[in-house]
């Protein structure tokens, strides 16, 4: 019992981190229909930067604000240097584009920083707190409160502001949101910023857990789109809950089966949607996208 | 308040405006007419900016609209309410409302909508609705009143009759005609050239990528030819 708690808890953290890069995924899928690989590199810049500005004596909570502006720059640039000039262009050379972006960022942090593994002190300390025979960090308790206040956000401003209305009716039709006198380049600088700002805000949340470096977008980014299409790409709750149940399935492969199959987990969870459905969990039909 | 002159615009490398001319006055109702594939809905695209032009002007209210994105000429008063209506499916009937009037956050929004919920009474019932579930008739509805959210001193009008019931066209003229009463000038293309004439000061005939006819509305109506050719009688 304790054991099967112990597995929850911690498939909650990861699912919670998954969730975040997920819903990254899900704001510039939505905003322009494009898988943005770069997403993980996202996280490892909000992990990165807010590990060298401390280091450099900011306050960590300064230093996390820092890292989560620069890396939502770091997004807006990419929009406006990579992804608007070729605004046009079929879908697959715009998923391409991000990768080699993903490659850039990746070398240009390598270069910029280091390639050490680093951590910074968790927020609240360090020791674990006891949940009927199982313990969950302190640190564990912030990415999920993360991960939930971020989905609150967005529910929130897409659901209540004339913004995020004009976010989902770009997403809906460019051409009909120039005509009410939308600018579709704004709602995409904004997607792309907010998208770049949550991936860092899980990077700053989850490195004293699991440490930051500068290769660590790769696989975070893997996860996270195998979350995403788990529940359905484009689906802001999809993201949520793919995120999380692929974080369990991870957390109870490792416990009840070998933690070295746990990183396969996703890639299985990637091919059995793709195959089964695509869609995903939470998906609409097909139509509904057109 | 309108005027084209010498409007080119190419789809890729095939030109379908070959130099349009056409003036639309302050308070007037002006209907494009022509067959299929005329080019009416792309005169409509240019003018509201959603479509690149490849030669000539388009000058509204004394301004060159020509370096003017889409997105900024619906703050001059040009407001369009385009062929496939292109709702917000995704949205609900209010919501896409709301977003017509997305230049504007002061009291006239409320009141704007409920002219349109006036307008159109089904909208108002189906308000909290995806707009994606309405039928195409309402659609069209949708279409209009978001457009005319907008505040538009010109509106752009393209096929608003398309797949409505006999009874419908007649009401959806109605609004056209309201609108001038209003003092909204609209440009309405139409396939359906006798009921756009009929409420139309002055009408375009349209042919191929360039205006063939033009003239005051009843002259028009009047013309054998066009009677012939046209209007099928
Ligand atoms: N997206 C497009 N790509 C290529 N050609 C197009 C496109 N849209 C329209 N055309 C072509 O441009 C010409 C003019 O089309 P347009 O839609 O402007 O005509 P229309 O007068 O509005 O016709 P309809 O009465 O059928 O709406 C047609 O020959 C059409 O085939
Ligand atoms: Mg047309």
């Amino acid at each position: 019992m304790a054991e099967l708690l112990q597995y929850l808890l911690s498939g909650v953290t990861v699912g919670a981190v998954y969730a975040l890069v997920a819903l990254g995924f899900t704001l510039i899928y939505n905003a322009s229909d494009v898988v943005n690989f770069a997403q993980g590199e996202f996280v490892m810049l909000g992990g990165m930067i807010s590990f060298f500005a401390w280091q450099a004596g900011i306050p960590l909570p300064l230093a996390a604000i820092l890292a989560i502006i620069a890396t939502a720059s770091v997004g807006v640039l990419l929009n406006k240097l990579a992804i608007e000039p070729a605004r046009g262009a079929p879908v697959a050379s715009l998923i391409i584009i991000t990768i080699g972006a993903s490659i850039f960022l990746r070398g240009g942090a390598q270069l910029v920083f280091d390639k050490q593994l680093h951590r910074f002190p968790s927020f609240s300390g360090d020791d674990p707190i006891r949940i009927l025979g199982a313990t969950i960090l302190p640190q564990s308790l912030w990415v999920i409160a993360g991960a939930v206040a971020i989905f609150l956000s967005l529910w929130l401003f897409f659901a209540h502001t004339l913004t995020g209305k004009a976010v989902l009716a770009t997403a809906n039709n460019r051409i009909a949101a120039s005509l009410v006198g939308i600018n579709p380049n704004h709602m995409m600088t904004l997607s792309f910023a907010v998208s770049a700002a949550i991936g860092a805000l899980a990077g700053v949340l989850v490195t004293p857990i699991t440490l930051t470096s500068y290769d660590l977008g790769v696989a975070i980014a893997l996860k996270g789109f195998a979350a995403a299409m788990l529940g359905g790409m484009g689906i802001p709750a999809g993201a949520l809950a793919g995120g999380l149940l692929l974080g369990l399935i991870e957390a109870f492969t490792a416990g009840y089966v070998s933690s070295v199959y746990k990183d396969a987990v996703a890639f299985v969870v990637i091919l059995a949607v793709l195959f089964a459905m695509p869609q995903g969990l939470f998906g609409r039909k097909a139509m509904d996208r057109v | 308040m309108l005027s084209v002159e010498g409007l080119r615009s190419r789809y890729g490398r095939i030109e379908v405006l070959h130099g349009v001319d056409l003036e639309v006055g302050s308070g007037e109702i002006v209907t494009v007419v022509g067959a299929n594939g005329a080019g009416k809905t792309t005169l409509l695209r240019c003018i509201s900016g959603v479509q690149p032009t490849s030669g000539g002007a388009i000058i509204f209210r004394g301004e060159a609209l020509k370096s003017i994105p889409a997105h900024r000429r619906v703050g001059l008063g040009l407001s369009h309410s385009p062929e496939g209506r292109l709702i917000f499916t995704n949205l609900t009937v209010e919501e896409n409302l709301r977003l017509g009037a997305y230049l504007f956050a002061d009291e006239r929004v409320e009141r704007d909508m409920a002219d349109s919920f006036t307008m159109f009474p089904i909208l108002k019932e189906k308000r909290n609705l995806p707009a994606g579930g309405l039928s195409g008739g309402q659609q069209q509805m949708l279409a209009i009143g978001r457009a005319l959210m907008a505040r538009p001193a010109c509106l752009l009008l393209d096929e608003p009759s398309m797949g409505l019931a006999p009874i419908l066209v007649a009401q959806i003229l109605d609004v056209v005609k309201t609108l001038k009463s209003l003092g909204v000038t609209v440009l309405l293309v139409e396939q359906n050239a006798y009921a756009a004439l009929q409420i139309a000061d002055r009408g375009y005939v349209m042919e191929t990528g360039r205006i063939v006819f033009s003239g005051a509305a009843g002259e028009l109506i009047a013309d054998p030819r066009i009677r012939e050719a046209y209007l099928g009688i």
